[in-house]
């Protein structure tokens, strides 16, 4: 059973901070561009016969093999910009030191309100062709999929234990080897979870990213996105459900063919010096192990890596470490350097906004937010009513547990999604207020991931707590308040952070859902970023998604971080 | 055993380490320290832990450069780690997702060495360790003492000049220790051992004695070679043999000598005392020890080295022991032997509540930081001090670890003596009874 993973994004203390005002300008400075690239080059494409979608179930396997290699071709992406960008932040303090909170603030993006323009950028980029469409979809896939994966990166590197450096250089491995000999392998656990969340919430951005409308532009690329958005249109809901069971089976066979296997590989790697009981291996790893051919392609696969990995790339060897002071004066002309490009970004910022935006309407963004702000709060506390005591009652079962667990798994990489039209389809039957109704979905598919951290955290409750909470009779009331609540808290608390995060990303789908041409609106930033999307207008999209980025940002550092830091100074053994 | 010879294999002159702090003065890790190895001898680095033995030979081992000073490995000055030094680490440091084999190829890979040679060598290096069968393993599979084998035939497979460990057998059992100790004594008086010299750092005298030809003896604060040593025993040496007694005797008095200007200043705070580290020791071995000492057979008076038996304690736990006891004017330390005094004969003998109040009047005249604390916390009017500021005076005249340290130190004992309260939330002193 794979451990609970720390969120990576709250493994470092800091309170919001200039430097995260420096990101923020950087990240928009270059959204703005793009939106500018976007706007001033809106070409009419005639629709090209490639993209054409056709609601016949047969086609589904096709659209589903397509949207599968998006997927992995985004992964592709998100691996070499993990090993690059973490590596320059960890190797270099100055890197870091711009590198670090730029990750920090594009975590907390909404990147789903920024689809609809990379969109065009990329088609602008490929006058005409499939290719332009097909980049910005993974592009969109890559935004959801990269920054916790090179975070995850960054800290292992950061946390190398330090005997193992020492040995390490001491026996003189080159840079090149140690970098394979102990810095991969010591990240490996953590950036194949890490890489395996990310393919789950991948899977969401994927289906919303293959087919966008722009004022009166619609894109449409062959897949199950496109399939599902041309079903919405046509009130198909046979589609829908053939769409979902197609999804269903390709998640399972990624599940089975590709997370099980790495996971259950990647355990080796884990830095631990006792052993520990281990899960069984998952059938494929057995398949490979025990079957002679594959397990000698395996063996000259490795001999092959280690060949490569091993090699004395004779760059010199580092000189011992010496204590000197850095550089001053090359730290205050980097930073001179940094203030004029961020002086400019802030210009080119508000010149694109002052056009369009009055005060006004960015106090009327503000309020917005506070209603998604609230269906957050309300939607977090509801999931968590449920799903605390639904989880420690399977978590201390450890048979339930490891039945289950696979299972909560395989739900979270769900793309929610696919499931809002038969909600929406309720909702306009029995004639329910959207306001309300609407929400549910925010945390349709991000909820699992509270399921799943406190089925964690209560299997690994100690033992002799428990005894000794019973022996001395404690039950009902106190036994929650005293001894399971504080137990499970940092778990929880690790998955409420990314339940909370999913949910503001999901209400720009959330909150504007349309089946036919019936369009229901519930009032708040996400409904507010999609018309605005839909309606084309770039300055509103730029405002609304800044507004989303700060309520993400001062959530994420006002109330998780310290309550994340409070459970595990207090709450941990 | 190889034969000594006089040309130097290491030599290490005024080498001197300094913990850089901005605000004060540098403080001192190493200061002045000098030493040559030879061909064919095994030498014992002896100290306490925090003293800089590990730092002085993490500088051998080219992981550190010294502030100022120079080794000379070879005759030639030292910029890395050098060629022909390999190192076996307390903590084993094996890499986890290698097999054992593969563990031990690691530095003959790091020189590019062709894969059938390496292949061989390993083999080699682990029949002579003894780890035969179990190179397919990992690491996690291993007990402690196969573990430090593994170490063993990674540092030996590269055929070393100088083999260098820091505290080897500190991590294992005692059993398991001996074990390993005695078949590397072995190895290397058959000859039998790749490497021409040998450098161990230790805490444990009895091992140093055990196994080396000479013994540097270290002080602490600044870790400086205080006494050298040498260790004229044939092998296999015989714990029981009177000479090796002696010896280990001799070392015990004179690691327990005071230093010539030995300082305990008229107590007061209104003087600014040399702020000193506080041993990580905790009230219940302060108590324990004195009700031992206090009893019989010792009646107030013991041998160290015999009491370290009998207690089972190592010579990093006894000393700080006495050492602090020695601070707070419960006993002496002389010579080798540990004698309570009156305060310490009356601790032992008082009931709970008495033995708080000996504590904290004894706190209050010789730790000048816990009286400095109460003494703040009386001046303020609502009782409350945040511990930040005790700590960054603190920094100013050590590290900040052996700072956080000393004011955990600080905490627990003055809530011991309950002389005041502490809020872990707030980080805040404060007063029981304003409270």
């Amino acid at each position: 059973m794979p451990r609970s993973p720390l969120p990576t994004l709250i493994a470092e203390r800091r309170g919001p901070n200039l430097w995260d005002l420096a990101a923020a300008i950087v990240v928009f400075a270059v959204l703005v561009g793009m939106a500018r690239v976007a706007e001033g080059t809106f070409l009419p494409i005639a629709a090209p016969h490639a993209l054409a979608i056709s609601l016949d179930p047969a086609n589904l396997p096709a659209y589903a093999a397509r949207t599968t290699l998006r997927m992995f071709a985004a992964m592709a992406a998100s691996l070499l910009f993990t090993f690059t960008y973490a590596t320059a932040a960890a190797k270099s303090r100055r890197a870091a030191l711009v590198l670090i909170p730029l990750l920090d603030i594009l975590q907390s993006v909404p990147i789903l309100g920024f689809l609809t323009f990379t969109v065009v950028f990329f088609i602008n980029l490929f006058p005409g062709q499939v290719m332009g469409l097909e980049l910005a979809s993974v592009f969109a896939i890559f935004t959801s999929q990269a920054w916790n994966m090179a975070f995850s990166l960054y800290q292992s590197l950061r946390t190398l234990p330090a005997d193992l450096e020492e040995a390490a250089i001491s026996f003189r491995l080159t840079p090149w080897q140690r970098f394979w000999r102990l810095e991969v392998p010591f990240a490996v656990p953590g950036l194949v979870w890490n890489t395996m969340m990310s393919m789950s919430g991948g899977w969401f951005f994927v289906v919303a990213s293959e087919a966008v409308t722009v004022g009166n532009h619609s894109w449409t690329l062959p897949g199950i996105g496109s399939y599902v958005a041309l079903a919405l249109q046509k009130r198909d809901l046979p589609a829908v459900g053939w769409a979902i069971l197609a999804m269903l089976i390709v998640i399972l066979l990624y599940d089975q063919l590709l997370f099980r296997p790495l996971v259950a590989w990647s355990e080796r790697f884990r830095f631990e010096t006792t052993a520990a009981a281990e899960a069984e291996d998952p059938w494929l790893l057995r398949l490979i192990r025990r079957t002679a051919v594959l397990r000698e392609m395996g063996a000259a696969l490795r001999l092959a890596v280690n060949g490569l990995t091993g090699l004395r790339l004779a760059l010199p060897l580092r000189p011992a470490r010496a204590e000197l002071p850095p550089s001053r004066a090359v730290d205050r002309a980097l930073l001179a350097l940094l203030l004029v490009a961020l002086a400019f970004g802030a210009a080119r910022i508000v010149q694109f906004l002052s056009g369009s935006i009055t005060l006004g309407q960015v106090g009327q963004v503000l309020v917005l937010g506070l209603f998604t702000l609230a269906r957050v709060v309300v939607l977090i506390l509801l999931a968590s009513l449920i799903w605390v005591p639904v989880g420690v009652a399977i978590g201390l079962r450890p048979n339930w547990a490891r039945h289950v667990q696979p299972w909560v798994q395989f739900l979270a990489a769900f793309p929610a999604n696919l499931l809002f039209p038969p909600v929406v389809l309720l909702i306009v039957r029995f004639r329910l207020d959207p306001d309300i109704w609407l929400s549910p979905l925010m945390i349709l598919g991000t909820q699992w991931y509270i399921l799943f951290n406190v089925i964690a955290g209560a299997a690994a409750f100690p033992g002799d707590l428990r005894e000794a909470a019973s022996s001395f009779g404690l039950r009902g009331r106190l036994w929650w308040l005293r001894v399971m609540l504080p137990g499970i808290l940092p778990y929880y608390v690790t998955g409420a952070i990314t339940a909370s995060g999913g949910a503001w990303n999901a209400a720009i789908v959330a909150e504007l859902a349309s089946w036919g041409s019936t369009t229901l609106t519930a009032r708040g930033l996400g409904a507010y970023i999609a018309e605005a999307t839909a309606a084309g207008n770039m300055a509103q999209v730029v405002l609304g998604v800044a507004v989303m980025s700060g309520f993400v940002v001062l959530f994420n550092r006002l109330l998780w971080r310290p309550l994340y830091e409070f459970a595990a100074r207090r709450m941990t053994l | 055993m190889a034969e000594i010879t006089d040309a130097p294999l290491l030599e290490v002159r005024g080498c001197r380490q300094a913990y850089h702090k901005d605000s004060a003065a540098d403080l001192l890790v190493l200061d002045d320290v000098a030493l040559s190895l030879r061909q064919g001898e095994m030498v014992a680095l002896l100290g306490r832990s925090g003293s800089g033995k590990s730092t002085l030979l993490r500088i051998i081992a080219g992981l550190l450069r010294p502030t100022a000073g120079e080794v000379l490995w070879h005759g030639t000055a030292l910029t890395g780690p050098p060629e022909g030094v390999a190192m076996v680490f307390q903590s084993f440091a094996l890499f986890p997702w290698l097999t054992v084999q593969a563990n031990v190829e690691l530095g003959l890979e790091a020189r590019g060495i062709p894969r059938a040679e390496r292949t061989s060598r390993a083999l080699a290096a682990i029949d002579l360790i003894g780890l035969d069968g179990f190179e397919n393993a990992y690491p996690k599979e291993l007990s402690g003492g196969m573990r430090q084998r593994v170490g063993l035939a990674r540092a030996l497979v590269v055929h070393p000049d100088l083999l260098l460990m820091d505290e080897p057998f500190s991590a294992l059992d005692v059993l398991t220790a001996e074990t390993l100790r005695t078949d590397l004594i072995d190895l290397w008086v058959e000859g039998r051992l790749p490497v021409k010299s040998v450098l161990m750092v230790t805490h444990n005298i009895e091992e140093a004695v055990l196994m080396c030809d000479r013994i540097l003896v270290f002080s602490a604060n600044p870790g400086r070679v205080a006494h050298e040593l040498a260790v004229p025993l044939a092998h296999p040496r015989n714990r029981q043999d009177p000479a090796f007694r002696q010896l280990v005797e001799d070392i015990y008095a004179l690691m327990t000598r005071r230093p010539a200007p030995a300082a305990p200043a008229a107590p007061g705070p209104a003087q600014p005392a040399a702020v000193v580290p506080l041993h990580r020791v905790g009230t219940n071995g302060m108590a324990g020890l004195m009700e031992a000492l206090a009893g019989p057979p010792y009646n107030g008076r013991a041998d160290l080295p015999a009491l370290a038996a009998t207690l089972q304690l190592e010579l990093d736990d006894l000393f700080p022991l006495g050492e602090t006891l020695q601070m707070l004017g419960f006993a002496e330390l002389a010579e080798g032997d540990i004698l309570l005094t009156d305060a310490g004969r009356r601790f032992a003998g008082a009931d709970t509540d008495a033995r708080k109040a000996l504590f904290a009047a004894a706190l209050r005249a010789h730790v000048p930081l816990v009286a400095t604390i109460r003494q703040v916390l009386d001046e303020r009017w609502n009782h409350r001090a945040s511990a930040v500021r005790f700590r960054d005076e603190l920094e100013d005249h050590m590290s900040p670890e052996y700072a956080e340290d000393t004011l955990r130190v600080a905490i627990a004992w003055g809530r011991y003596a309950e002389l005041y309260g502490y809020d872990e939330e707030a980080e805040q002193f404060f007063l029981e009874e304003a409270a």
